[in-house]
């Protein structure tokens, strides 16, 4: 029988959550968290002192997101990292927070939505992304031959095509843009991000209320013609609108990194553009940028031969999951031949990625389109010294200084 | 009639259906989405024999456990 720790015990010994990855490879997890992922279920210690669990094993963590025993409502979670301003717990999801309900209010939402994301009409958008992609790097390839990758091209293609697709004006997005990038920004406290939220919420009930009066061809439009409030579409509208900006540009920008930092790979891509799709996936499994995802106990429930108490958090480490040996073997290796298929990159269950087909054809037309444009792309700056994101809800970088050899630049 | 090991039925649960679509990614041959509130449609009930394998990773993948697959001879009582 193995040992089991009293309730005081274990409380006094179960290890924070780790979040620095200051010491290793910046597109692992922290060690320390790849440390404590030698049992799949283990003991975590809480901001607020609560001693719930962590799931790092890649079973236990789809187990966990795939059970509605399991709640995503913000008020019945511990939080993992300290976030100043709310030491007294989460409040509830505000109106129209899809990511924060649970069955059937959340329901409800995801349906109207569902029809909006498929695969088929997500395919449909392939030529205008690439006419988007294309822009962005004529006005990148002009500005050479140095760039901020990040402001200059993973930004702005996924922000060009949500506005796009949610009939938000792009010209506007110093209204939104760094609303969002507060939400997503663990340093800030509440009271700013309250402000931000609440700022978004504004400009887009506004963008609603205009629609209502005078439709045009975009999802917001159509979603009026629901039985939706203007504060529940303001309160979708505004998810909608941070997860499209601020999820695949990390994954862009991240990706390029890797890409580069590993070049057998890139040029593995580079050989074989039908490699994309596949390559995507193996990116979204090896940096899995969306991390952690908590859910809280609404009963009694035994996850990986252990018994999670009602009440109790489960921190859901994407990161550890996605680098479970049993599942990806020799995991901490990017192998863009590999079958990553199964990754937790998009989460799992009732909440996975609403937007993920748009993520993908975004991914696959978007690397190929820019290390076939840029030949000779590289870093400006030596590798060590490029800004990560560790303290934000989406990892990835703060800024990817690139280079290339413009004369090499077909026309 | 198919050899046993041909068989192979599936079934979808249209109300447990996120419409996360990776079923219709994984195996297009097998499954579809409705436009209108994109879950999930199944095109083959009883997959053939060369969608059989993408339509149990189908299965396997799906977020909402949406899917289910039976082999009669393995059910039969």
């Amino acid at each position: 029988m193995p040992y089991e720790p009293t309730a005081a015990e274990a409380a006094e010994s179960a290890p924070t959550l780790p979040t620095d990855r200051r010491s290793g490879c910046p597109f692992d997890p922290p060690a320390e968290l790849t440390a404590l992922a030698d049992r799949p279920l283990r003991r975590l210690r809480y901001a607020d002192g609560h001693v719930g669990w962590l799931a790092t094993g890649h079973a236990a963590a789809r187990a966990v997101l795939a059970d509605p025993r399991f709640s995503s409502r913000y008020e019945l979670m511990h939080s993992p990292i300290p976030m100043a301003g709310l030491e007294e717990g989460l409040p509830p999801a505000q109106t129209g927070d899809i990511i924060g309900l649970d069955a059937p209010e959340h329901t409800r939402y995801r349906r109207l939505l569902t029809g909006r994301f498929t695969v088929r009409r997500m395919r449909q958008l392939t030529e205008r992304v690439q006419e988007l992609t294309a822009e962005c790097l004529d006005a990148m390839e002009q500005a050479g031959p140095t760039a901020d990758l990040v402001t200059a091209f993973a930004q702005p293609v996924p922000a060009l095509m949500i506005c796009e697709l949610l009939g938000v004006p792009y010209a506007e997005r110093e209204r939104f843009q760094s609303r969002v990038a507060t939400l997503f920004d663990q340093t800030a406290d509440e009271q700013a991000k309250g402000e931000a939220y609440t700022g978004l919420l504004l400009y887009v009930r506004e963008l609603v209320v205009a629609k209502r009066a005078e439709p045009t061809d975009d999802l917001l439009s159509d979603l009026t013609t629901t039985d939706l409030t203007d504060e529940e579409l303001a309160g979708i509208g505004g998810v909608l609108l941070a997860a499209g900006l601020d999820t695949t540009a990390n994954m862009l920008a991240l990706g390029t990194y890797a890409l580069l930092s590993n070049p057998d790979q890139l040029d593995a891509l580079r050989a074989d553009p039908g490699l994309a799709g596949q390559a995507v996936e193996e990116l979204l499994r090896y940096l899995s940028v969306a991390d952690p995802i908590p859910r809280a106990a609404l009963e009694d429930v035994e996850v990986a031969g252990v018994l999670v108490k009602a009440g109790e958090t489960v921190t859901v480490s994407v990161q550890a999951a996605d680098r479970d040996p049993d599942k990806f073997p020799d995991p901490d290796r990017l192998d863009l031949h590999r079958s990553a298929t199964g990754h937790l990159a998009f989460g799992h269950g009732a909440h996975q990625c609403l937007g993920q087909q748009l993520a993908r054809v975004e991914m696959t037309v978007a690397f190929p389109a820019l290390f076939a444009r840029f030949p000779t792309l590289r870093l400006a700056v030596p590798p060590e010294e490029v800004p990560l994101r560790d303290r934000a809800n989406i990892y990835g970088v703060i800024s990817l200084p690139v280079t290339w050899e413009q004369e090499e630049v077909a026309p | 009639m198919s050899a046993p090991q041909d068989s192979l039925r599936l079934h979808v649960d249209r109300d447990r259906c996120a419409g996360a679509g990776m079923c219709a990614l994984t195996a297009p041959e097998v499954f579809d989405q409705d436009d209108e509130e994109g879950l999930v449609l199944l095109r083959q009930p009883t997959p053939r024999p060369e969608h059989q394998a993408a339509a149990r990773l189908a299965a396997g993948l799906c977020p909402a456990g949406a899917i289910t697959v039976n082999s009669p001879d393995a059910t039969a009582s």
